[in-house]
């Protein structure tokens, strides 16, 4: 589904993605681990399509489009998710009312006839007993008042409305009690389907006792130096990531 | 250039929509001003010795005042007073008895704005009043609005109909003397509309009145005078257009509204989409208005609700005077400023009586090169125990050439007085319209939705229609605005 070839992307003069390499099939949950500064939100900003980022070589293959053409909003469409760090206000929008235009957007784009309030309201309520969400959220403003984890809770519940083929969370765990991540975790659980891929970028393996991948790599300096199954993240839990620096100043084979 | 800024890009060439002129034959008085063409504009309108004697007094103390030395940041050019034409009119082809006998190019010009005079075609619940230039041209529903003793007219007729109600109240809120372009408009008004609610009645239509400029080289100088007896209510409702010009056109109108009796209520909002000029600011109307209102009864309410996107100078400060005890003042404002608009707008609220209150809601959009400010007092005199007021300013900016200034004024006079400001500005930030995007919205509808989303206080305060025309039109006043 998502095919990811010696990938270079800078921010400024500033190279962070140095050639990450990656290869995710459909029904399959990947972690991507990594200390702060490595380049995981990179990638998912580079996936997403973030100005800020610029690539430099490399390709990305979204179900064999080239990724890397599209516009932001025309890759959410094709069906690509990101699930924000730091998800964003918007004050005076009700929450239903953008997930509606979001979820007729990309109805539109697939040819499908838009939803009306109706149609709409039976898909949400749904998704919301999927994910255990409180209806009175979907009536406020988007994230606005929101807490750290009511906000995480939103963007999973986006996720289960929109229905991507790729969801990439990023650093979804970040600021989140025990409870506030399980819930979490099972809302992502919840929404694991042979249809779909989920990358799941986080700098601590807690999260992935909840959201068992099927494969871990890990980034460091802006290569993946190392992956293998969810037996991994333990290792690297209890050894640290420098246990792995050796391996990043030896020169990568692409 | 990332494909989202030429997108835009593409869009800011967008032209302003109602900027066609319509070609009809006009009667004009000569370019200038002076007594003799303050007489002649009032014989022109058969009106009696008193309004014109009014007239003259108002002219002849504007002699003696000075333009206003403009607030520091707003640039405007000079206005040549002697340049103008003060009184413009289609030429009527004979009297008209009922409306079916309407010019037919004016019909056209009015159905190009989406303002129907066929009553059929109207929305059901919507009287008009359409002034074209200097003179209103039609007025629908007068019929269904007589049998419940509503007035609702031209300020013509007005006169010539019902002398005792304009001679009573007309200057009784913003005198000739108040300021220098009310003084100016109370010497050469032309037409405008009028309305008068009786005792107990509740309008069961919003009524509204349409402004067009059409002639070039004119000014438009309307008054409106609304009066609510006790007990009763008006929602009412103004939109303006004038086509695209080089030059700027002055439009300098006066609004008095009075709330009579107790409880008497008046809901008064305009959308306001004068021509703002073009990106490089030539042209547009110079809006330097006068609004205000008395709520005299105990009890009663006025509320303007205001939302502005044209014009390339707005100046205007919709006010309420609260005399009655218990009396309330609102006003909800939203002021958009794209390519090189400005806008200096506001309110004032002056208490009086004992517990009245008061709210203020205001946001400010700049965009492009445009400035806005918010500029608003809130007074509260010795005798007015209790009173309340909510000020809540908020401004937000798109784009980094853009300029938001506020300025409150609060004086207070009674210790037990409550008074409340909050201001807030910030910026469409790049994290946002991201985040639309990566949910599938494109760039314009992210930026719409969260224009929208910061103006929604104030929509909420428009009647139904006028807040979809509301939503729309800033959709259309932002393109091009960010990138």
């Amino acid at each position: 589904m998502l095919e990811i070839k010696n990938l270079h992307a800078r921010v400024e003069d500033k190279e962070i993605l140095r050639g990450v390499n990656l290869l995710v099939k459909a029904g399959e949950v990947h972690a991507i681990m990594g200390e702060n500064g490595s380049g995981k939100s990179t990638l998912a900003g580079v996936l997403a399509g973030r100005d800020a980022y610029e690539v430099t070589e490399g390709e990305v293959r979204f179900d064999g489009k080239n990724l890397l053409e599209l516009d932001p909003e025309e890759r959410a469409r094709e069906g690509i998710f990101l699930a924000f760090q730091y998800p964003v206000e918007i004050p005076g929008v009700s929450n239903t009312y953008f997930l509606k235009a979001a979820v007729n957007a990309i109805r539109q784009h697939r040819g499908l006839p838009e939803y009306d309030a109706r149609e709409f309201l039976k898909l949400v309520r749904e998704k919301m007993r999927l994910i255990h969400m409180s209806e009175d959220l979907l009536k406020r403003p988007v994230n606005e008042g929101f807490s750290g984890g009511e906000k995480k809770r939103n963007e999973i519940f986006q996720m289960a409305v929109l229905d991507p083929r790729l969801a990439i969370l990023d650093e979804t765990d970040s600021g989140l009690d025990i409870d506030a991540l399980k819930a979490v975790a099972d809302g992502v659980n919840a929404l694991r389907s042979p249809d779909r891929a989920i990358i799941v970028i986080t700098h601590y393996q807690r999260l992935l006792n909840y959201i068992v991948p099927d494969q871990v790599h890990v980034l460091m300096r802006g290569r993946i130096v190392k992956s293998g199954g969810k037996e991994l993240a333990l290792e690297l839990e209890e050894k640290g990531y420098k246990w792995l620096e050796a391996s990043v100043r030896e020169p990568q084979p692409v | 250039m990332t494909t989202a800024t030429s997108t835009i890009q593409e869009l800011a060439n967008r032209e302003y929509q109602h900027g066609f002129v319509t070609d009809i034959e006009s009667e004009s008085v000569p370019r200038g001003l002076n007594e003799d063409i303050i007489r002649l504009i009032s014989a022109k309108k058969r009106e009696p010795d008193w309004l014109l004697d009014w007239r003259l007094k108002a002219f002849r103390h504007w002699q003696t005042m000075e333009e206003p030395r403009w607030w520091p940041n707003l640039r405007i050019g000079p206005i040549d007073y002697q340049d103008i034409i003060y009184y413009s009119a289609p030429k009527p082809k004979k009297k008209l008895n009922s409306l079916d006998e309407v010019d037919p190019e004016l019909r056209r010009t009015f159905e190009k704005l989406g303002i129907s005079l066929d009553e059929q075609k109207r929305l059901a619940g919507v009287a008009v009043d359409a002034v074209f230039d200097s003179v209103s041209v039609a007025t629908t529903f007068k019929k269904t609005l007589a049998e419940h003793g509503i007035i609702f007219c031209s300020f013509s007729e007005a006169v010539r109909e019902h002398p005792a109600l304009v001679r009573k109240y007309l200057g009784s809120v913003v005198p000739y003397n108040d300021n220098f372009f009310a003084a100016l408009n109370s010497a050469v008004f032309s037409d405008g509309s009028f309305c008068y609610i009786p005792k107990g009645v509740r309008c069961p239509m919003e009524l509204s009145t349409y402004f067009r400029i059409n002639s070039a080289g004119t000014g438009q100088f309307e008054r409106t005078l609304i009066i609510a007896e006790e007990g009763s209510y008006v929602s009412y409702l103004e939109g303006c257009t004038a086509p695209m010009r080089d030059e700027n056109q002055l439009h300098a109108a006066v609004v008095e509204l009075i709330a009579v009796g107790e409880r008497a209520e008046i809901k008064y909002s305009t959308v306001q989409n004068w021509y703002p000029g073009d990106k490089e600011g030539r042209g547009g109307i110079y809006n330097f208005v006068t609004k205000r209102g008395a709520c005299r009864g105990v009890g009663s309410k006025i509320s303007w609700t205001q939302v502005e996107t044209g014009s390339a100078i707005t100046w205007k400060y919709p006010s309420v005077i609260l005399q009655g005890d218990n009396s309330i003042g609102e006003f909800y404002s939203v002021a958009l400023t794209n390519h090189k608009q400005q806008a200096d707008t506001g309110t004032k609220m002056i208490h009086i009586g004992k517990n009245t209150r008061s709210t203020i809601v205001s946001k400010g959009i700049s965009a492009g090169n445009g400035q806005n400010t918010y500029r608003g007092l809130v007074k509260v005199l010795k005798g007015a125990t209790g009173a309340r007021n909510y000020s809540q300013c908020d401004s937000l900016l798109l784009g980094d050439r853009c300029g938001a200034h506020t300025f409150p004024y609060i004086e207070v006079k009674n210790s037990t007085a409550k008074v409340e400001h909050e201001a807030s500005t910030s910026k469409i930030g790049e994290d946002q319209i991201f985040y639309c995007k990566q949910r599938g919205l494109s760039t314009e509808d992210a930026v719409n939705m969260i224009v929208n989303g910061f103006c929604k206080q104030v929509f909420l305060n428009l009647p139904m229609e006028f807040a979809v025309e509301a939503q729309k039109l800033l959709g259309v006043s932002l393109e091009g605005s960010v990138g």
